[in-house]
């Protein structure tokens, strides 16, 4: 059978990314579909990453690019998969790129529109801690650096017509649709963060200084909205008390998900060390239930986070906290299961290290695809021992954090994204050598 | 040489550098050293922004020489060097100068001296610069053949991978029998599945696969050559063989850790085992229907911990007690990381005792339980079949003495009930982790890898390079790099695969210019070059040294103590360097 020598991977994140990769020097044509309007997914909102220490999107940028200018790589962002089908060695799948309302080809990415663009919007990328406009590129390094009109924020004004020097603008762009015929397919869409609303005892969205551990990193990110200070959302005092909270919807069988999501815990001793880092003067709190820093060094830098930098570690799930309605701090009641006493702790921020679960639209996507997922919304492997990053679709493989909690961290994806370039080469380029 | 002119682009890296740094001030300092035809500031040099203005600066002022003064050539170099290449320059007429991580970040609170600082390191690199050649980049052929070390699960799946790509592969394996580790273990979580069920089709995967050529009982005596051409010399019994491969894969994988004699009563009471050895008896049907069994998690790992127990909670009798218990302990030995996997194997064994006497008690000792990802689910399963955990304090290990009726008595402190408890049980079992071979320090000095603190091989960059090895064409899978359970083995060893496979697909690779060059007017074939060259890229040939460029990783060592100064480093020249140094000097 002649088998296209081609692939396509759904999700421009790190597992996206290095799948993509592995597959065009593998000598694959490869697409790579992203639905936002820039790759570089979720470790571009990191602020720095264990253990080198080497702020995230420093390290990321450069394999962005890579992906970019890959002869073989080309790049559908702002565009979604609508229809696969076909089998392995010959798929036929229909993406749509969805209107920018920006010729990608005209726009220099200078930014004179956004500028001039009156409608102020929360910023996803920032975990709504910044400010964006209606006319906008996530983040400065975007891929590739063409602003995107946000269409339901958009008053139609027309000032960014009209300042644009490259005529990029089209307000009446028209969806496109594509069709692409490949060999092989991985999904790499990655997670969404939970939202605790529901763990009302908490007081997130209530309380304006509880965030969550997404929002820190925007927080402590020096290209994030704060430039890298640690400042509370209620009255933008630098806090000195922080409370992190682990567990908060992982491990729950009462709001959340039964699973563990495997990276908690070392992103929030992380954080702590982080800032320890930015003001040696505050003190740190994480409350847990299992400390779960497993993985390579992981145990050896919880160790210093409490030796070095005085990190306290606290063994409890704390009950409930309750806002000052005046000065806006918190309190936390809990027991520490070590010392079995009933405790209260005052802080002046609390961080929810949440829950990673699937993508909303998981469920549509496994219907396009027709593989199988669990009944949270994570892929199914084929089988998770001997073939963990398989669906039950031969053709069609997975990586990252779609393939749920049993990945862990930036390597694990690195790894699985390798291993699901791997066995589409298995199929696709047996005769090649 | 054509009159240098040279492109300076000074990164604002958003506040990383522009926070600190005044950097339009840098821009326009730069402008006024010599051979400076261009000059400018951009939010992120990185970012497509600012890789497109540095080509349109290119063409436009008809720029000969670029300077980025940014953050670290580690991570950013190639991605600038390309840019040039892109632009129709010679990508060895690149220069960069770090002001981030060597300036902005460090002196954060100075930002008039940061300038100034920033200002005599773009000067420098603009010096050096101005000397900067073309250099041609040495292209090797590389063998589509690989070599893996290893025939446990990860080397296996690592051969099989590779094979059905088309590679020919040669799977070297110490012992008599494949399947390593996993052949030792009886079942495998969380399925419950026999492990002969995974290791035995593996096994025979590799073994019908006539790419495959399988050498047991056989051991590595020598390693040499370079990416794409390594050499290889195995000894089988008697037999010498010598293979040419184009890539290796390295999974030598981990060994269990054995606590030494005494430890835990280990070795002294023949009812103290370790849980590997648990599973063997349970596997081989030699356990003998026990009343209880009592399981201690990170025997041997996580050792030098003082973790969170805050004794002035403790009455204070107790408090003294366990003091002076934690002071008397003796210094552990084992190892500081966590093994990962102990905690779903004590599940495991506990289960199967469960499961196959019902009435059968078993404890389980732990610090964290780290049951991560989906595992939560096989320790609900553990729970609801009653088997009891307990947390204990690691510092104070647990006493274990004989009773009578052949039992053994185990007093520990339980955290949570915050009493002493006594254990009457039959069997003993000491989780321990998974631990580097003494081995592995032979293999890194032959492959010229590096191992990291934990005794592991290192990776190339912990984040985003896991399974490749810092020298070019080596690849690490399997627990050989740090412990990992089954699927992640088989996870790492595609992954192995895949990256070694686009080496071998690709046929040919170019190496860094950066080698040693002789002149061999000078030279006087006294060999020093050759005996303190770290990476055999020396040879004396015919009374004169010669370079093998692909071995050659620059380090300079020859150059500097070559007695003729015979040698001389492509890219860095001493014209360049002292340039660079005379730079430094000038205000």
């Amino acid at each position: 059978m002649m088998v296209e020598k081609s692939a396509l991977v759904i999700g421009g994140g790190i597992a996206g990314i290095q799948a993509s990769l592995d597959l065009a020097n593998r000598g694959l044509k490869t697409y790579l579909v992203e639905k936002s309007p820039s790759i570089g997914g979720r470790m571009a909102q990191l602020d720095k990453t264990f253990p080198t220490m080497d702020c995230s999107i420093c390290i990321l940028a450069p394999k962005m690019i890579e992906c970019f200018r890959h002869p073989k790589i080309e790049l559908l962002t702002y565009s979604e998969v609508k229809e696969v089908h076909g089998s392995a060695g010959d798929f036929t799948v229909k993406v749509v790129k969805k209107p920018r309302y920006v010729q990608a080809d005209k726009c220099v990415g200078c930014g004179t529109c956004a500028d001039h663009c009156p409608v102020e919007l929360p910023n996803e990328f920032d975990s709504g801690m910044g400010v964006r406009k209606a006319i906008y590129i996530p983040f400065p390094q975007a891929v590739p650096r063409v602003y995107t009109v946000d269409k339901d924020n958009c008053l139609d004004c027309g000032l960014c017509n009209s300042v644009c020097n490259a005529k990029a603008v089209d307000l009446e762009q028209q969806p496109v649709e594509l069709e692409l015929h490949v060999g092989g397919i991985v999904v790499a869409t990655g997670f969404d963060t939970y939202e605790p609303f529901r763990i009302t005892s908490y007081g997130y969205g209530k309380y304006k200084n509880v965030v969550t551990a997404m929002q820190l990193e925007r927080l402590l990110s020096a290209s994030g909205p704060t430039g890298g200070r640690i400042m509370r959302p209620s009255d933008g005092r630098i806090p000195r008390t922080i409370a992190f909270l682990q567990c908060v919807g992982s491990r729950d069988q009462r709001f959340g998900y039964p699973y563990c999501s495997s990276i908690c815990c070392k992103y929030a001793v992380k954080d702590a060390v982080l800032i320890k880092e930015h003001r040696p003067d505050s003190e740190v709190h994480i409350f847990y239930i299992d400390l779960r820093v497993f993985g390579k060094g992981f145990q050896e830098f919880a160790n210093r986070a409490k030796k070095e930098y005085g990190v306290k570690f606290v063994r409890s799930s704390p009950g409930e906290i309750r806002e000052d309605p005046e000065t806006k701090d918190l309190t936390l009641w809990y027991e520490d299961t070590l010392a079995r006493t009933v405790r209260s702790l005052k802080a002046d921020l609390v961080v929810l290290s949440t829950a990673l679960m699937p993508r909303s639209d998981s469920v549509e996507l496994a219907k396009i695809l027709g593989i199988d997922i669990d009944r949270f919304g994570f892929l199914v492997a084929s089988d998770p021992v001997r073939h963990p990053v398989d669906t039950q679709v031969p053709g069609i493989v997975g990586c990252g954090y779609c393939l749920g909690p049993r990945t862990g961290d930036i390597p694990d994806s690195v790894m699985q994204a390798g291993a699901a370039a791997a066995r589409l080469s298995e199929i696709l380029m047996a005769e090649s050598v | 040489m054509e009159e240098p002119r040279i492109g300076v682009f000074v990164c604002h890296c958003g506040i990383n550098i522009g926070g600190v740094v005044n950097v339009p001030e840098v821009v326009e300092y730069a402008k006024t050293l010599p051979n400076v035809a261009w000059a400018e500031g951009n939010l992120y040099t990185c970012s497509e922004a600012g890789l497109s203005s540095i080509k349109d600066a290119i063409k436009k002022n008809g720029l000969n020489r670029v300077v980025v003064a940014s953050c670290t050539p580690r991570t950013h170099e190639p991605l600038f060097r390309s840019t040039c290449e892109e632009a129709g320059l010679n990508k060895y007429l690149f220069e960069m100068a770090n002001i981030r991580e060597q300036c902005s970040w460090v002196h954060s609170h100075e930002p008039e001296a940061a300038t100034v600082k920033a200002e005599d390191i773009v000067r420098m690199a603009v010096a050096r610069a101005r000397w900067l050649e073309p250099q041609d980049e040495p292209e090797v052929d590389v063998a589509d053949s690989a070599m893996v070390i290893g025939g446990g699960i990860s080397g296996l799946m690592a051969a099989v991978s590779l094979a059905s790509q088309g590679f020919k592969v040669h799977l070297v394996e110490k012992e008599p029998q494949l399947g390593g580790i996993t052949r030792r273990l009886g079942k495998i979580y969380p399925t419950l599945e026999d492990s002969s069920d995974i290791i035995d089709p593996v096994i025979k995967a590799a073994t019908s696969n006539e790419n495959i050529r399988i050498y047991t009982s056989a051991t590595l005596k020598d390693i040499s050559g370079y990416v794409g051409n390594f050499k290889a010399a195995l000894k089988r019994g008697t037999e010498e063989v010598k293979l040419d491969v184009g890539t290796i894969v390295l999974a030598s994988g981990a060994l269990n850790y054995e606590p030494p004699k005494g430890s835990f009563q280990y070795g002294v009471l023949d009812r103290v085992v370790t849980q590997l050895q648990l599973e063997e008896m349970l596997t081989q049907g030699k356990l003998a229907e026990p009343e209880r069994v009592l399981m201690i998690q990170c025997v041997g790992s996580r050792t030098g911990e003082v973790w969170t127990y805050e004794l002035s909670d403790m009455t204070q009798s107790f408090a003294a007690r366990l003091l002076s218990k934690i002071l008397g302990a003796k210094k552990e030995e084992g190892w500081p990381y966590c093994s990962k996997i102990c905690c779903m194997n004590a599940i495991k064994n506990a289960i199967r005792i469960k499961e196959q006497w019902p009435k059968a008690h078993v404890d389980i000792l732990f610090s964290d339980l780290r049951t991560y990802k989906e595992y939560e689910d096989f320790y609900r399963k553990a729970r609801a079949l009653e088997v009891k955990f307990i947390r204990y304090i690691r510092e104070i290990p647990p006493e274990i003495t004989e009773a009578p009726d052949k039992k053994l008595k185990v007093t520990a402190y339980d955290t949570l009930a915050g009493v002493e408890t006594e254990f009457l049980c039959d069997l003993v079992a000491l989780s321990t982790p998974l631990c580097p071979s003494k081995e592995d320090v032979m293999l890194a000095r032959m492959l010229k890898v590096p191992l990291g603190p934990d005794g592991f091989f290192m990776e190339a960059h912990p984040k985003l390079r896991p399974v490749d090895c810092q020298s070019d064409g080596i690849f690490i899978a399997g627990t050989a790099c740090g412990p990992k359970d089954i699927p992640e083995s088989i996870i790492s060893a595609k992954a192995a695969a895949a990256r070694a496979s686009i080496l071998m697909a690709n046929k040919k690779l170019k190496t860094e210019a950066l080698t040693a060059d002789v002149n061999t007017d000078l030279c006087i074939g006294c060999g020093l070059c050759e005996e303190l060259c770290p990476y055999g890229a020396h040879k004396i040939e015919n009374g004169k040294s010669k370079t093998i460029a692909a071995l050659c990783r620059g380090c300079g060592v020859c150059a500097a103590d070559c007695p003729r100064r015979a040698i001389t480093m492509r890219h860095y020249s001493d014209r360049q360097i002292l340039a660079q140094v005379e730079a430094m000097m000038a205000q």
